[in-house]
């Protein structure tokens, strides 16, 4: 593989990655709060459809945005009604708001713009585009390190900008902020905060807000970014990649951006291979390649990291014992 | 300590005054119209058995509920305390009996969780550091700020703990069944530190169920019994005697009356067993005894030194890695035996944790008395099961037992502590086994309760069976035993006879072994021994553990 092909791979491999990393680090935020979040998922493909909604009926990439986060954050407020307040089941709370998402999303797409459950195609600047700064060009003249930076690094969409900046802020705010401290507490040990007068209640609320908004930013990127409109299951199951990439980093941060960054490649490859011709093997069929990344997850999860430990309070609803 | 005005005028006001605190949940009165009052720079202990509502009235003073009726002074104001931030903030702090500790934190982490000082930790960890070193010069009470909290033994957790409370600059200072995790020599270090604590000026409320803790560290007693206090006096004027009858509302025999044991022949003979737990480290190495028709081994040790893993793997529930076990003189084959077809060979075992083991706590009483006997064909017909033998049954051992109330219908999740206990006990005692496996018999057991079941273990023991006895309450081991096996990390560091004093075998949990302890340099355990009023060593009431 020439060099060129391996900086499209890499290249394609930050756009692919963007979506599982802005949801995994949702997903940090709820499970460290102790909050499983098996709805991603299904936050992700609501999001998708009203920021498609709102990009096609406002023309504006920015309205899309906000009504993706706005949808999702509410799926979020829904989920931690059912697990923080109701003391509900999270994993059967986590489902019904993805069956909710995957059924409403195809019913009122279908009711508003009669496309088949799609949102109407969107134009360029309806959508979050990557555009390259002018001395892009002129970077692509310097050998190698001149096209690194300008296919890796300049040109993105906004969007992929904020996931990557995502991971040290989260990191920051998880190991130097007060709220980082009593939200690490929380997942760990909710009566250890109770009884230290901190209210565990509202501690929680605030980290499913935060999963809420980062899965709204993952699903406007499906919807305005990546694509030019909403599609049925247009997640299609990377909410539960994003998941596993969460579970093989450990609840870490930077190790969850390069789960993510892993699974991503592997989308990449395989998309890349179809149809290739590799040695010994001759042509790989699609459908191989299509289930690589899933099946390494498998392993990787089954075999490959060891005991993965969850904070311990995590899927348990907070009761003051008596 | 000559009392200034100053003193005087601080000593003038009780640190706190109850006054008619009543508090129900649903029908039970857990609190009925309690005062107490606690007076500056004491130790305040109080007892009373499992559900007398010792921590229902502390939970209110820290915020965690509040009461239905009564008022609560601190330094003579009075005061509403709804939450535990309100507590803190007028000097009340809680060390809870089970450690509200973040595992994976550091011990700087732990201290300042929720009085963090400000948004961003860098400035309010470095505050908090000096703050700590100051504290910890004051009351002596070192511990290593940047350990992992996990790593700390339970004793090094709970000063955290206490650490925990005078950071938020706790005056009054409540400690909830603070013993039940440690070995006796860090209990009695415990004491030391309350009683520096008192020095300070600290007021310290002590909730135990432990009579000889209140005897040695109290400066005045309340005893509670059935959400009331029935009787407040100063320490050095009651005896270990009269708090235990009025905890109980009537006289007890706190020593267990046993004639000398006649051992037989040897039942149970365990050689080299070595058990490897499922993270493959061994938690029993190498471990052999030898238990005869007609005597009680006790075997002595800190919680999680191996003697669980030993206990269940002698009844099968585990596999050895190493080892054998004999049976009426016939090698077990574990690979071939599980639970229930040694049960049959005539071993019998009540689990440590009946919660976990013992018993299914939504089925009703009667099921339960026969779970793992429910083959038997006293109990049905091929697949199916008579109801009206498994009834009969039931309320034959109901009788037997004084298990309250007598019902066999009703759901064993309803039954209290001590009668869950013995519906355990009369399912593993009444089918005549030769060996019986008994783990932590009297685990959060009320007093009357615990006379009744130790008694029922002498009586087997006189009828001639070898009982291999596991606790934690060193009391009860003392009380029980013919002989006492400590266990420490895994292994047996010594055998005593059943006239051990505390001191010896507490060295042993410590892991400090027989030829170690032959040196000079024995930590001093004479507080305990020396303190006025203290029990004769044969009295003891073991104890409850909620």
């Amino acid at each position: 593989m020439d060099f060129n092909a391996t900086l499209l791979i890499l290249d394609s491999t930050l756009r692919l990655s963007t979506p599982l990393l802005l949801a995994a680090l949702a997903g940090l935020y709820s499970e460290r709060a102790g909050i499983f979040d098996i709805g991603l998922e299904g936050k992700m493909l609501a999001a998708a459809f009203a920021a498609g909604a709102g990009a096609s009926v406002t023309g504006s990439a920015y309205a899309g945005l906000l009504l993706g986060v706005l949808v999702s954050v509410i799926f979020g407020l829904v989920h931690g009604f059912a697990s923080i307040t109701a003391r509900g089941n999270q994993i059967v709370s986590g489902v019904a708001l993805n069956f909710v998402a995957a059924g409403a999303t195809v019913l009122l797409g279908q009711a508003w713009f009669r496309q088949g459950g799609r949102t109407p195609q969107l134009s360029t600047d309806q959508r979050f585009l990557g555009s390259e700064p002018n001395f892009a060009a002129e970077l692509r003249d310097i050998p190698i390190v001149g096209s690194i930076v300008s296919e890796l690094v300049l040109g993105h969409s906004l969007l992929v900008y904020i996931a990557f900046i995502m991971v040290p802020l989260t990191w920051w705010v998880l190991f130097r902020t007060r709220f980082g401290l009593r939200l690490r507490a929380v997942g760990e040990n909710p009566a250890a905060v109770d009884t230290a007068g901190i209210s565990v209640t509202v501690l929680r609320y605030k980290a499913v807000i935060i999963c809420g908004a980062l899965c709204g930013v993952a699903g406007t990127y499906l919807a305005i970014s990546q694509s030019g409109g909403f599609n049925n299951n247009m997640t299609a199951g990377k909410g539960y990649i994003a998941l596993a990439a969460l579970i093989f980093a450990k609840w870490k941060p930077v190790p969850v951006m390069f789960a993510c960054l892993l699974f991503g490649f592997l989308d990449a490859a395989a998309i890349r291979l179809q149809g290739a011709e590799l040695p010994v093997i001759g042509r790989v069929p699609v459908q191989f390649i299509q289930a690589l990344p899933y099946v390494l997850t498998v392993v990787l999860l089954a075999g490959f990291i060891g005991r993965a430990e969850p904070p311990r309070a995590g899927g348990v609803p907070y009761v003051k014992e008596r | 300590m000559a009392d200034t005005a100053a003193e005087q005028r601080v000593r003038a006001h009780p640190a706190i005054r109850l006054s008619g605190i009543s508090k129900s949940f649903g029908a039970v009165r857990a609190n009925r119209d309690i005062d107490l009052t606690v007076r500056k720079s004491s130790i305040h202990g109080i007892v009373g058995e499992n559900g007398a509502g010792k921590s229902t009235l502390m939970s209110i003073l820290y915020g965690f509920y509040q009461a239905d009726s009564g008022t609560i002074e601190v330094d003579g104001k009075q005061v509403s305390i709804p939450h535990s931030q309100a507590a803190i903030d007028l000097g009340i702090g809680m060390v809870h009996q089970h450690f509200m500790l973040v595992h994976n934190f550091t011990v700087l982490e732990n201290i300042m969780l929720g009085a963090e000082g400000a948004a961003l930790l860098s400035g309010g960890m470095a505050r908090a550091r000096a703050e700590l070193k100051r504290i910890e010069k004051d009351y002596q009470l070192e511990v290593d700020p940047d350990a992992l909290t996990e790593d700390l033994p339970v004793g090094l957790q709970q000063r955290v703990e206490i650490l925990k409370a005078l950071y938020r600059g706790a005056d009054i200072l409540i400690l909830d069944e603070p013993t039940g995790v440690l070995t006796p020599t860090e209990a009695d270090h415990l004491f030391r530190i309350l009683q520096r604590l008192r020095e300070e000026g600290k007021t310290v409320i002590l909730i135990t169920h432990k009579l000889r803790e209140i005897m040695a560290v109290t400066d005045t007693v309340s005893v509670m019994r059935q959400g009331q206090i029935v009787d407040t006096e100063p320490t050095a004027q009651t005896s270990v005697e009269a708090i235990a009858e009025k905890m109980v509302g009537r006289r007890v025999l706190l020593r267990v009356d046993k004639k000398p044991p006649r051992p037989g022949p040897v039942k149970l003979s365990v050689r080299d067993l070595t058990v490897v737990d499922s993270r493959k480290v061994p938690m029993v190495k190498n471990v052999s005894l030898d238990v005869r028709a007609g005597e009680i081994v006790g075997i002595a040790g800190v919680a999680g030194n191996g003697q669980s893993h030993l206990i269940e793997t002698i009844a099968g529930i585990r596999r050895p890695t190493q080892g054998t076990v004999e049976m009426n003189g016939k090698t077990l084959d574990y690979d071939r035996l599980d639970p229930a077809s040694l049960r049959e060979e005539g071993m019998a075992h009540v689990p440590e944790d009946r919660h976990r083991m013992g018993l299914v706590l939504a089925f009703e009483e009667n099921e339960n008395a026969i779970l793992g006997y429910h083959n038997s064909a006293a109990f049905g017909n091929g697949p199916f099961l008579s109801i009206s033998a498994m009834r009969e049954h039931a309320r034959e051992r109901i009788e037997q037992y004084d298990i309250r109330p007598p019902d066999c219908r009703l759901k064993t999740a309803n039954f209290s502590g001590g009668n869950q206990q013995k519906i355990v006990l009369a399912r593993e005692m009444e089918r005549d086994p030769d060996v019986l496996l008994i783990g932590q018999p009297t685990r959060g057991v009320d007093v009357g309760a615990i006379e009744f079941i130790h008694r029922r273990i002498v009586e087997m023991r006189d009828a001639g069976k070898a009982i291999l006895l596991v606790s934690v309450e060193l009391d009860e081991i003392r009380a029980l035993s013919d002989r006492i096996l400590v266990m420490f990390d895994g292994k047996i560091v010594g055998e005593r006879g059943a006239e051990a004093t505390e001191g010896e075998l507490g060295l042993l949990m410590a892991g400090v072994t027989d030829a170690e302890s032959d040196r000079p340099a024995a930590p001093d355990l004479s507080m305990i021994d020396t303190t006025p009023g203290q029990a004769p060593a044969e009295t003891q009431i073991p104890g409850e553990r909620p």
